[in-house]
């Protein structure tokens, strides 16, 4: 089941580099333009091995282009030089440290701090697992990266591997890229490059699948759903037991440059507080979503480039995804690149995502879409979250399609979020919670029309947020309520 | 850096009994369909005994009592 909708939303956008959005490598860094194909660019630094090709941007995306198709191992080596794993295993995590590096899986938590978690006190050696699982349907940036780039995600995992002394790596990619990243794991075993032998294994595309322990529990043949970590963490005890390390594979790409070039090399770009670059996928809400790379720190109206005409166009912006946040256009225009200026404003840069919602779109029915499917993307172990996010689900489709909604809805959507915030055995209702409390604010005034009068006019256009499977009405007289979650629903989600 | 006892409840094996709510309200209550909802607040020493007792009657031994460094 969850195979099928996976293969609906990988279908859609996003197959070419032709929608990626560049920005151009030349003097006027960080201007944002569109660029059609071309082909390869010439390397902005000679291809010295060994040299830092000091003013290369973009990073994680240099070289991808179009008419050469993937950067291979040949054109890898050719832009970046060899790594050296002996210099990782020496010195890396304390340069990782001074590079400031945070992950880009969602949680943005800082990289050095997580190696130096893993296995201490351990005598077992690790386990590195690079998580490509990208199950937030609006996110694109794990599966590019791992299509147009794969080597500097594996040597980042290599490099990791070196570092920690883990004795396996496992790559999570979505099912479609098993075959192409594979095969640029053979060509590097030809040249004997990574100290470790490395595993690429199919990610199980759902939402929560991509929960570190979940990935963990997928490995171990178990459900793919998340543990309750609090006691048992995976930097302890995670796949066969060891101490593991679960990093987002955007993460292990910048590992793989801060390894060659060094902390000093990665703060070149982004600010003191935010330094380097992101990967991130725009929806415009009209074309195919880009996916483009952006130096930390710069303003959102750059990260869009687009005209104050086209800005009128929308009527708010969703900053992380599905368990980000919404923010008004002023809002989002001066906002800072990062994370902390995100979350300072209701949202969090999550996996990098930015969808504008056109004013043509009924923000109530895009937000209760989506919420309704994060519930049904929850792991259904949990009662708070599986009973607290049903009832949300509900009382937002009431406030969405209702003629008469029910009163009080409006409080009771706060009040649900209060309820399930912090309460599941992972941060997936957290994520819900936000994304629907910032809704609050951003829509109160739609909100508040849709509680007094029903549905606006637009309710039935078309939708924007993607979403991997159509949503569907619940059917009339569905309350939301199961009377418990316990096992019959954990059956469910083994199934 | 010293250690603080906390209760804390493993939401992917509680059943909503409401033990725990019985046997240590201090701490914890419960909510709208019966899942305990914590209070963080680490354990002096003298509602411990109630803490142990409660993780203890748990039916599915949902409940942890840990020591948490922070
Ligand atoms: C519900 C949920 C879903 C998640 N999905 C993903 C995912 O698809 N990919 C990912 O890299 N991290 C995901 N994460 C975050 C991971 O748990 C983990 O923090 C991350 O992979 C660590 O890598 P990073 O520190 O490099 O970001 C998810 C977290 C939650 C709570
Ligand atoms: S909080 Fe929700 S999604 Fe997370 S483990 Fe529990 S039931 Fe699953
Ligand atoms: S006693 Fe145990 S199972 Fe019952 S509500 Fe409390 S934690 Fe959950």
């Amino acid at each position: 089941m969850i195979a099928t909708s996976i293969e609906s939303r990988r279908s859609a956008p996003l197959k070419g580099v032709g929608h990626v959005r560049r920005v151009d490598s030349g003097g006027d860094r960080g201007r944002v333009v569109d660029t059609a194909p071309r082909r390869r660019p010439a390397p902005t630094a000679p291809p010295r091995p060994g040299v830092p090709p000091a003013s290369r941007f973009p990073r994680l995306l240099a070289g991808v282009d179009e008419p050469t198709g993937p950067v291979d191992l040949p054109h890898h080596l050719e832009l970046w030089g060899p790594l050296d794993f002996h210099r990782a295993r020496a010195g890396l995590v304390d340069e990782l440290d001074a590079s400031g590096l945070a992950g880009h899986g969602g949680a943005w938590f800082p990289v050095a701090a997580k190696w130096r978690s893993v296995g201490a006190g351990s005598r077992r050696r690790p386990v590195v697992v690079a998580n490509g699982t990208e199950g937030e349907p609006a996110s694109a940036k794990d599966g590019f990266l791992l299509e147009w780039a794969p080597h500097l995600v594996i040597d980042g995992a290599s490099a990791a591997a070196a570092a920690l002394g883990a004795g396996r790596v496992i790559l999570c990619v979505p099912p479609r890229l098993v075959a192409g990243v594979s095969r640029e794991v053979v060509a590097r075993d030809g040249l004997r490059m990574d100290p470790v032998g490395i595993e690429v294994v199919p990610a199980v595309e759902a939402f929560v699948a991509g929960q570190e322990s979940a990935v963990v529990n997928a490995l171990e043949g178990r459900a793919p759903v998340p543990s309750f970590v609090r006691i048992k963490p995976v930097r302890e005890s995670g796949v066969g037991g060891r101490p593991t390390l679960v990093q987002n594979v955007e993460t292990l790409a910048h590992v793989g440059l801060v390894a060659r070039f060094g902390a000093g090399w990665f703060r070149g770009l982004g600010t003191a507080r935010d330094p380097g670059t992101t990967m991130l996928t725009l929806h415009d809400g009209r074309g195919v979503p880009q996916v483009f790379e952006m130096p930390l720190g710069v303003a959102m109206r750059q990260v869009l480039g687009l005209s104050s005409a086209a800005t009128a166009d929308y009527q708010a912006a969703l900053v992380g995804g599905y368990g980000g946040g919404w923010v008004s256009m002023a809002t989002l225009l001066d906002l800072e690149l990062s994370e902390g200026a995100a979350r300072r404003v209701g949202a969090g840069l999550g996996p990098g995502v930015v969808a504008l919602l056109p004013r043509d779109a009924c923000p109530v029915a895009e937000v209760a879409r989506v919420v309704r499917y994060m519930e049904g993307q929850s792991a259904g172990q949990c009662g708070p979250c599986v009973l607290g996010l049903a009832a949300l689900a509900h009382a937002l489709e009431s406030l969405a399609f209702d003629a008469r909604p029910p009163r009080g809805l409006l409080d009771r959507v706060g009040q649900l979020c209060d309820l399930v915030e912090g309460r599941g055995a992972c941060r997936h209702p957290d994520g819900v919670a936000r994304f629907a409390r910032s809704a609050l604010g951003v829509f109160g005034d739609d909100m508040a029309g849709h509680a007094q009068s029903g549905p606006c006019d637009r309710v039935g256009s078309r939708p924007v947020l993607p979403l991997p499977v159509p949503a569907v009405m619940p059917p009339p007289g569905h309350n939301g309520h199961r009377d418990r979650p316990g096992r019959a629903l954990r059956e469910v989600a083994r199934r | 850096m010293r250690p603080h006892l906390v209760l804390l409840v493993d939401p992917t094996v509680c059943d909503a009994h409401g033990v725990c709510a019985e046997l240590f309200p201090e701490r914890v209550r419960l909510d709208p369909w019966g899942y305990p909802i914590i209070d963080g607040r680490d354990i002096p020493p003298v509602l411990e005994v109630h803490a142990r007792r409660a993780a203890d009657s748990c039916p599915r031994l949902a409940l942890h009592l840990v020591e948490e460094v922070r």
